[in-house]
């Protein structure tokens, strides 16, 4: 069968499975969307390229899927490079494809040509320049698999308008021909045995679960492994669902701005069992100073991470679902070592040190209280997104993650004005759940359009912003750390009017200025189905996250929140 | 040149475009420093090979290895200790030479059992291939005289026939 060049490339689409796609036309991409007309793949019309991104991330993160995005070449794809970078921190698996000028025209400085293929090298897992369009299955299918296989990423497909245009003889499944391309799989047995012989051994042990368990898909063997062992869990911010908080023996999130507990478990911890996770400096802190009577069991299926950060006492480049898998069978039937004094130390720590805030009955309205009454008052398996800064730390810290796959943020990049477009995504990926975005007014701001994509495609997602008329993350630090000299933070809590902009772009708009009015206006948008919902909260513009481990600091030095400081 | 500080690598890559830009931008990327790199063809078509001299000071040997295994064009990885290692690098220069100078400077080249590969009124340019060290040693000596241009290629190995195998730090994908 003869296929256009664009052809083939939709059909290869298909056949990976794709049923939703995000992008924008332009020229060099043209000829590929006019086979989308009569395509069984749902398109999604974006209104900035970044959006798709952001909405081939979130669609990505809750339905572990790879996420799918396709723009036109310069700058629609250069628009294109942050939602790239930020699925590369996150390990997000995603497909995007971007158009080129004709093979014949790249190198001249051609109409909207950019060399992206160079642009994103270091920022996606591989990249391709398609030079025929006879390789079109098989450079897809090699884009699916690597985005797909080990730990997952993005990758960039760039195709030329010639090769789009070009006849090719259709075929399917490609051969692939990666021969450099593998992943460690199952761990060594003699690897797993030293991991149990120093679980068995240790007194103040601490699972230190990242978000390598929830793309392995390994919550069940992580929660066997807790269980059989009595070994406390933190999970970090890309891992909040990957074991569920409202268990026993869940302390919660660690780093800059993790609860007390659980910092201060992993800080006097012996072992740390660090599972799917890269010892992100958000979390050790001070690195020379993390955990220093700690010995470390390291599992991660890249094995670039072993011996990165922190040196590992046993080090497993494996699968984390065959890997904890294998260690739980390995503890089996052993006697759970007595973490009796461990865990009376950690419920200490959890009673002297909780989360704190305090709302009056007067606004201003304390944004960790609306974060509290979203939870509360949403079905327990709502899907929460974040942009980022304070309100992410507030919903990351207050809201109840018992379900894995139900909090999209940006983690490793953050990405101010991911949560807008990550919503929409996380809404079309799993259209039966509740979607609440948490958003900053800063974040808001740069990518709100998107909710006009979400009017016309009927993404009934809801979006709470927590309007401290700040830079709130930024201000914090000035606060703390540059004496309180405010420089370039203030936005103003009423430019723009969040309720007008909202219903501009084919929303509901509502506002809570008060305490007494946030649970009545969040149970207004729980009820509304047909339409995407902003909520203007007016927050507390001086509210500071709490507790805090200082940029450079030691975990030692956390500070808590100045109503607490004199327990410690 | 031969200190602890210096691992030589052999990388085998894919032959495809951009496999060399993709190998230097992560050294750089990831701030690990290399002392040489040469690359060419093998005798498979489809591949090339990367010599590549890394400093490990910048960063352990373990590190730069996952990475580059991760580079998808990267096939295979070993590392050739420098005692287990037939090294071969080769240098031309162009000196300015007297023609008092010129028997010196030709002298010298064959004290090295380098070749004078062109001859004008006062320079000549001269050829030496040999281990690192001794071009090094050659160089110093050059640079007695008036030096107008030198370049040397990077150092190129293989295992020796005899000595320890090699260290392959990651094998092939079997397909
Ligand atoms: C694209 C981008 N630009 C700048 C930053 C630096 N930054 C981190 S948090 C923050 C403030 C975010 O403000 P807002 O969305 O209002 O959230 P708040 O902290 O007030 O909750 C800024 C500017 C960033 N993370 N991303
Ligand atoms: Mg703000």
């Amino acid at each position: 069968m003869k296929l256009t060049g664009a052809q083939a490339l939709i059909k290869s689409l298909e056949m990976e499975g794709v049923e939703v796609m995000f992008g924008l036309p332009g020229g060099a991409i043209l000829p590929v969307y006019d086979p989308i007309l009569g395509s069984s793949i749902r398109h999604v019309l974006v209104r900035h390229e970044q959006g798709a991104g952001h909405m081939a991330e979130g669609y990505a993160m809750v339905t572990g899927r790879p996420g799918v995005a396709m723009v036109t070449s310069g700058p629609g794809a250069t628009n294109i490079v942050t939602a790239l970078s930020n699925a590369y921190m996150d390990s997000t698996p995603l497909v995007v494809i971007t158009g080129q000028v004709p093979t014949a025209s790249i190198g001249t400085d051609a109409f909207q040509e950019c060399d992206i293929t160079g642009v994103t090298m270091g920022i996606t897992k591989h990249n391709w320049l398609v030079k025929t369009a006879q390789d079109i299955p098989e450079t897809v299918a090699s884009a699916f698999h690597v985005a797909t296989t080990g730990r997952p990423g993005p990758v960039l497909v760039d195709v030329p308008k010639d090769v789009s245009f070009a006849e090719m003889d259709w075929h399917w499944p490609p051969a692939l021909d990666l021969p450099g391309f593998r992943s460690p799989s199952a761990p060594e047995t003699a690897d797993v045995q030293a991991a149990a012989a120093l679980v068995a051994s240790a007194t103040r042990p601490v699972i230190y679960a990242g978000g390598g368990i929830l793309k392995a898909r390994a919550v069940e063997e992580l929660r066997v492994l807790a269980e059989r062992t009595g070994i406390p869990v933190v999970t970090t911010l890309m891992a909040r669902g990957a074991f569920p908080d409202s268990h026993p023996q869940c302390l919660g999130m660690p780093g800059m701005h993790g609860n007390y507990t659980a910092v201060t478990a992993l800080q006097r911890s012996d072992l740390l069992i660090a599972l799917g996770t890269r010892f992100d400096d958000r979390v050790t802190g001070r690195i020379d100073a993390f955990a220093p009577g700690a010995k470390v069991v390291h599992v991660d299926i890249d094995p670039a991470e072993l011996n990165k950060v922190r040196r590992a006492d046993v080090a497993i480049a494996a699968d984390c679902k065959l890997a904890i898998g294998a260690l739980a069978a390995t503890l089996e039937g052993a006697p759970a070592p007595d973490l009796s004094e461990w865990w009376s130390q950690l419920r200490r720590w959890q009673e002297a040190f909780p989360l704190y805030y305090s709302q009056s009955d007067e606004p201003p309205i304390k944004p960790q209280m609306v974060v509290e009454k979203l939870r509360d008052l949403s079905p327990d398996d709502t899907i929460l997104v974040s942009g980022v800064g304070q309100h992410q730390m507030w919903a990351a810290q207050y809201w109840r993650f018992d379900h894995p796959y139900s909090w999209v943020n940006s983690g490793g990049a953050g990405t101010m004005g991911f949560a807008v477009p990550a919503a929409i995504g996380a809404k079309m990926g799993r259209p039966d759940r509740t979607v609440w975005a948490v958003d900053g007014d800063g974040c808001f701001q740069m990518t709100a359009q998107e909710l006009v994509t979400a009017s016309a495609e009927r993404v009934p997602v809801k979006v709470a912003i927590l309007n401290n008329a700040y830079l709130g993350m930024v201000r914090q630090w000035q606060e703390m750390f540059y004496g309180e000299r405010y420089s370039e933070v203030y936005l103003s809590p009423d430019l723009p009017d969040y309720v007008k902009w909202a219903e501009a772009m084919g929303c509901v708009g509502l506002r809570a200025e008060s305490p007494d009015e946030v649970g009545t206006v969040i149970e207004k948008a729980n009820a509304i189905d047909d339409r995407p919902v902003v909520v203007d909260f007016r927050t507390d513009a001086f509210e500071k996250v709490f507790p805090m481990v200082p940029a450079g600091a030691s975990n030692d030095d956390i500070v808590v929140h100045p109503a607490q400081a004199s327990g410690r | 040149m031969s200190t602890v500080r210096h691992h030589i690598l052999t990388v085998h890559v894919e032959n495809k475009a951009g496999v060399l830009a993709r190998v230097a931008g992560l050294f750089s990327r990831r701030g690990f420093n290399i002392f040489s790199l040469a690359v060419a063809p093998t005798d498979d078509a489809r591949f090339s090979r990367i010599t590549i001299v890394v400093d490990v000071e910048s960063a352990p040997l373990e590190q730069i290895v996952h990475q580059l295994d991760k580079l998808v064009n990267v096939v295979s990885i070993s590392e050739l200790s420098p005692a287990d290692a037939v090294q071969r690098e080769l240098l031309l220069a162009t000196v300015e030479a007297s023609p008092a100078e010129r028997s010196q400077v030709i002298q010298l080249v064959g004290v090295f059992g380098g070749e004078v590969l062109d001859v004008g009124a006062t320079r000549l340019t001269v050829m030496l291939a040999g281990p690192p060290e001794k071009l090094d040693d050659f160089e110093r000596l050059l640079e007695t005289y008036a030096v107008a241009d030198l370049q040397r290629t990077g150092l190129v190995a293989l295992p020796k026939i005899d000595g320890r195998s090699v260290r392959p730090l990651r094998e092939p994908a079997t397909a």
